[in-house]
């Protein structure tokens, strides 16, 4: 089991990813840049956090084109799962794997601190390691959090119990307090807290390891 | 010598680049002839005080700057601390105090990503960023636009760059409106095998421009830092730069590949005075000089002046001198990443800085005219305080209205005439935003990034980052070892007493990381003052460098580079000047042996006993002296003069703020520490700002445990015991079952010649309510919340922000 973790240039947790799945759980990575297009023998992908190529359009507008990710997109529809974390779920939601956008906080401020999460893992391949309502601590740390899509697709999204995370106590004006996503297959996840952040007791919690030890099978 | 005059106006053209005539006149005679325009430009950014220290140099001289861990000191681009295993620390500070006065977001922002060149200029990666800010009071809406911009450009910059800011300082005092201050500071682990300096080599070898284009923005930068801000400094924006953090990412990893490759002889960032420093540095620190081609410098717009191109500040951009042959190779590495890089010069024999425009001559000046031997001013050092200080240095306690078990009843302030118990004057402390929890500004800041911050912002008295690489041997294993550091100056004490005050910041800073468990190693600091042209100025300057360096000297803390910033003061619209409260930022930075050791300020258990370090809370007329001894009279160690209390309370900045005891301070820092390492401490947090009774509130809001203290009886003013300042005090808690060997290890010490005042005052408890009593009679009985809530909210409130609370 090798897990892919996409570096864009502006990609500033891949090295984090890197240290908690390999570092403290002993999952195999292998960095994956942004021109490459060789998915070969990887079981899982992540996207994660940072600011893909500086954002300065909008979180994941430019990504989305990356001849990389064009192989993600095929990955995921293969079944593959595909992980984006923060900036990455940015991506996923320009991508078109998962719904909505990701817009700036309600206060309009960066925000770094735990988030508490209410879990409802449903069918996200993910989230199995976590019971049906079972409260996690993880760390947010964004600027673009704020989850937006009309309400009738979040009706949609919550009939299909594809919203697997949600804030206990929304910090930036997220619409139903959206943390996480799946999509409708489970394979793919999109969070803006960042599960890597909580793998290691010598900086944090460890809530967050059985969602990287989800890989483990 | 006489010589031909220019072509453009000389009062003019000196007005504009900050020079003297005297200095116009040493130029025609260095070069012996008159200067062109952009030769003068040169003259100007190089000889003003942000590169070339023409105030402070003398100044600067009496730091001591060697020792057995310093492996580069002040002159390079950062310093470099051995840590041991192979493993070496640079860091420095920076201020960009002007930029952030007229530009606040942008200011603040270019000035992290300068500091951040200076680390990875190195050859280091840069680890954590930690800042020092000073604004005006909140009640003024322009300084809350000030503070939110500053905040949101080093969030910006910070978060976006990937490297955690995890520490820092916020302060405010009226002498800041109009003049806050933004000192960065970074630090970083070295990944080169060699540190990577900034001297020319090689004769013929080429020179190569990598990072960003040069643009217009920036122009003058260093000369606008070196004056005092007026109403028409807005109108300076444009030299104010414009940074770009994305492309910055990619500068750090492309120049660490590169340095790693072995092809980079020398390296140089462009900070202040851009293209011009950075060619004049390295030729004139290699001995050779440096032609330049500025028809080959990749640029942001056409027609740019041989003067523009020289004086910009435009960010993100590194001058390098190559090995003959690499630059193919070299600089694919940096358009990977989607950055400039061009072949713009080569390395001459001659000491000289050419500069060539389509085809011809644009400037020519010899390096060593414009770096070395650079102009001093000399000031005269007053012989004696200045009156005002003096009239300071008379109040005395005893001015103060009587404190009893009761309260008090302030004279003066915003509390005048109003009784107030003990427990709503620590309530006012808490919400004084000094004092007050930084929260609403760290939760804004990227504090995990790198997966390696131990001890996040407000979790103890100094940050804690673990020393595990980014990349390479060692990045997926976990160390067990980690680089403390802290940035620190009671402004407050240095403006009344500039020689004391420099001495408590070195010694704060020392103590703050003592007690997380670090061992303090070395000091970059950043010298914020007013005009030294004035009188009371310079005479600030000096004794404050004094203080400085006596502390350094005494805690083993070489310096190791930093910078400074003058002329911070401004003019106000009568003419006349407000200065700023002289600040001399001391960041230190520290190393953890052991992370599993490292201690933060929270309360662990209810049942711990709480013990003062430092110099003892007296019990009246007669107080202990060091070896235990009773002395006559109050102690001179501790005070209410310069106090926070002082000024909260009384409406009053005033007083001759405490003798700084270095030796205490050594003995009670080293005893802490090896405490410690020999795990008897659950927590440990130094009073600072609002002495023993702000610093047990804060150790209870941080861990929801409540506390008792009992206050020896005696004579002493109440207020004097609950708020003085000072002494070398720390505030420890000690489980019950390490109580033994926490009195054998104190027994030791006084054994050995080093005796440790040490004074149990209470006791850890699960209720969430701080009581302090004295011989039976309770001064203070206040539940968390009401604590707490002022302590959170003091900024929050002030700013019309939400915050929501912590628990």
């Amino acid at each position: 089991m090798t897990l892919g973790v996409v570096v864009f240039p502006g990609s500033n947790c891949d090295r984090d990813v890197q240290w908690a799945a390999q570092g403290c759980l002993g999952i195999a990575t292998r960095f994956l840049w942004h021109e490459e297009r060789d998915l070969s023998g990887l079981g899982a992908v992540v996207i994660p956090g940072g600011f893909s190529y500086g954002d300065y359009l909008r979180c994941g507008a430019i990504a989305r084109f990356a001849p990389l990710l064009q192989e993600v997109a095929a990955f995921a529809e293969r079944g593959g799962r595909v992980l984006g974390i923060c900036n990455g779920f940015q991506v996923l939601t320009e991508m078109g794997l998962l719904p909505g956008a990701l817009t700036r906080n309600e206060k309009l401020h960066f925000l770094c601190e735990p988030a508490r999460l209410r879990v409802e893992p449903g069918a996200c391949a993910w989230l199995q390691g976590y019971a049906s309502g079972e409260e996690v601590t993880f760390p947010i740390a964004h600027g673009e959090g704020r989850y937006q899509i009309d309400p009738d697709q979040l009706q949609a999204l919550e009939d299909n119990g594809q919203v697997v995370l949600r804030y206990s106590r929304n910090p930036n004006g997220s619409v139903g307090d959206v943390a996480g996503l799946t999509n409708a297959a489970g394979n793919v996840l999109g969070l803006m807290p960042h599960p890597e952040r909580a793998c290691d007791p010598a900086t944090g919690g460890i809530d967050g390891r059985r969602l990287l030890a989800s890989l483990l099978g | 010598m006489v010589v031909a005059p220019p072509e453009y106006s000389v009062p003019e053209a000196l007005k504009k680049e900050n020079l003297r005539q005297a200095d116009y006149d040493e130029i025609c005679r260095r070069l012996g002839r008159a200067p062109n325009r952009a030769e003068l430009g040169m003259f100007g950014v190089m000889w003003s005080e942000h590169c070339c220290y023409r105030n402070s140099r003398p100044l600067l001289q009496g730091f001591p700057t060697t020792g057995p861990r310093i492996l580069v000191g002040p002159g390079e681009n950062a310093g470099v601390v051995d840590l041991g295993e192979g493993q070496r620390l640079a860091f420095k500070i920076e201020s960009h105090n002007h930029p952030s006065a007229v530009e606040p977001f942008q200011g603040a922002a270019t000035g992290v990503g300068g500091i951040l060149r200076d680390i990875f200029t190195m050859g280091a990666r840069p680890i954590a960023l930690l800042n020092a800010l000073r604004f005006g009071p909140l009640e003024d809406e322009r300084n809350v636009g000030l503070m939110e911009g500053v905040v949101a450009g080093i969030a910006h910059y910070g978060n976006c760059v990937g490297v955690p800011t995890v520490g820092g300082e916020v302060a405010f005092d009226p002498s800041y409106s109009g003049n806050p201050l933004v000192n960065a500071m970074a630090l970083g682990l070295m990944e080169t095998e060699e540190i990577v300096c900034s001297g020319a080599e090689g004769v013929g070898h080429p020179v190569v421009y990598v990072g960003s284009t040069t643009g217009r923005d920036g122009m003058g930068g260093a000369s606008f830092a070196s004056a005092e801000l007026t109403d028409a400094s807005l109108d300076d924006r444009p030299a104010v730069q414009v940074g770009d953090p994305f492309l910055e990412k990619g500068l750090i990893e492309a120049c660490l590949d590169a340095f790693k490759s072995g092809d980079v002889v020398a390296a140089q960032d462009m900070g202040a005075a851009g293209l011009t420093c950075s060619c004049s540095e390295m030729a004139a620190k290699g001995g050779l000089g440096i032609e330049l081609d500025l028809d080959k410098v990749p640029a942001r717009e056409a027609g740019m002046t041989p003067y523009e191109f020289l004086l910009s500040e435009s960010q993100e951009r590194m001058l390098f001198v190559v090995k003959p042959g690499c630059e193919q190779a070299l600089m694919e590495r940096f358009t990977r990443w989607g950055l400039q890089a061009a072949v713009v010069g080569r390395v001459l024999q001659e000491n000289v800085v050419r500069v060539l425009q389509n085809g011809a001559v644009a400037a020519e000046v010899p390096a060593s005219a414009l770096a070395d031997d650079t102009p001093i001013n000399h000031h005269d050092l007053l012989s004696e305080p200045p009156a005002e200080i003096q009239a300071h240095w008379r109040w005395r306690e005893a001015d103060l209205p009587a404190a009893t078990a009761a309260g008090i009843t302030p004279a003066g302030g915003a509390f005048a005439g109003q009784s107030l118990g003990w427990g709503p004057v620590l309530r006012a402390l808490l919400d004084d935003p000094t004092i007050a929890s930084k929260r609403w500004v760290f939760r804004q800041y990227d504090h995990q990034v790198q997966a390696n911050t131990v001890l996040p912002p407000g979790g103890g008295d100094a940050a804690v980052v673990r020393l595990r690489p980014q990349l390479g041997q060692g990045s997926l294993e976990a160390a067990t070892r980690g680089v403390a550091a802290v940035v620190d100056c009671p402004n407050r004490w240095v403006a009344l007493d500039p020689e004391r005050g420099g001495m408590a910041a070195v010694a704060e800073a020392a103590r703050n990381l003592s007690c997380v468990g670090a061992e303090p190693l070395a000091v970059t600091d950043n010298l914020n003052f007013p005009s030294p042209e004035t009188p009371t100025g310079y005479w600030q300057l000096a004794l404050a460098c004094r203080g400085l360096s006596a502390a350094c000297s005494a805690l083993e803390t070489p310096v190791t580079g930093g910078n400074v910033s003058l002329y911070n003061e401004t003019r106000r619209p009568d003419g006349s000047m407000q200065p700023i409260h002289p600040t001399p930022v001391v960041g230190m930075v520290g190393l953890v042996h052991d992370l599993s050791q490292v201690r933060g300020l929270a309360w662990r258990e209810a049942g711990d006993l709480i013990w003062l370090l430092g110099a003892p809370l007296e019990t009246g007329a007669a107080a202990a002296g060091v070896d235990g001894t009773a002395t006559a009279g109050p102690d001179p160690r501790v005070g209410l003069a310069g106090s926070s209390y002082l000024e909260r309370l009384h409406g009053q900045v005033t007083g001759r703020p405490p003798e700084i005891d270095l030796a205490l301070e050594k003995t009670v820092q080293a005893f802490l520490r090896q405490a410690i390492a020999d795990g008897l401490v659950a927590s440990a947090h130094d009073l600072s700002d609002g002495g023993l009774a702000v610093a047990a509130a804060e150790a209870s809001i941080a861990s929801g445990l409540g506390a008792h203290l009992e206050l020896p009886a005696g004579a002493v003013r109440l207020d004097r015991l609950l708020f003085a300042e000072g002494g070398a005090r720390i505030l420890v808690s000690v489980p019950p079952a390490q109580t033994a060997a926490w009195q054998q290890a104190l027994d030791q010490a006084a054994a050995s010649g080093r005796p440790v005042p040490a004074q149990c005052l209470g006791v850890v408890e699960a209720d969430p309510e701080l009581s302090i009593t004295q011989a039976g009679t309770s001064l203070l009985r206040e539940d968390l919340e009401p604590l707490r809530q002022a302590f959170e909210q003091a900024i929050p409130r002030r700013i019309g922000a939400a915050v929501p609370p912590t628990h």
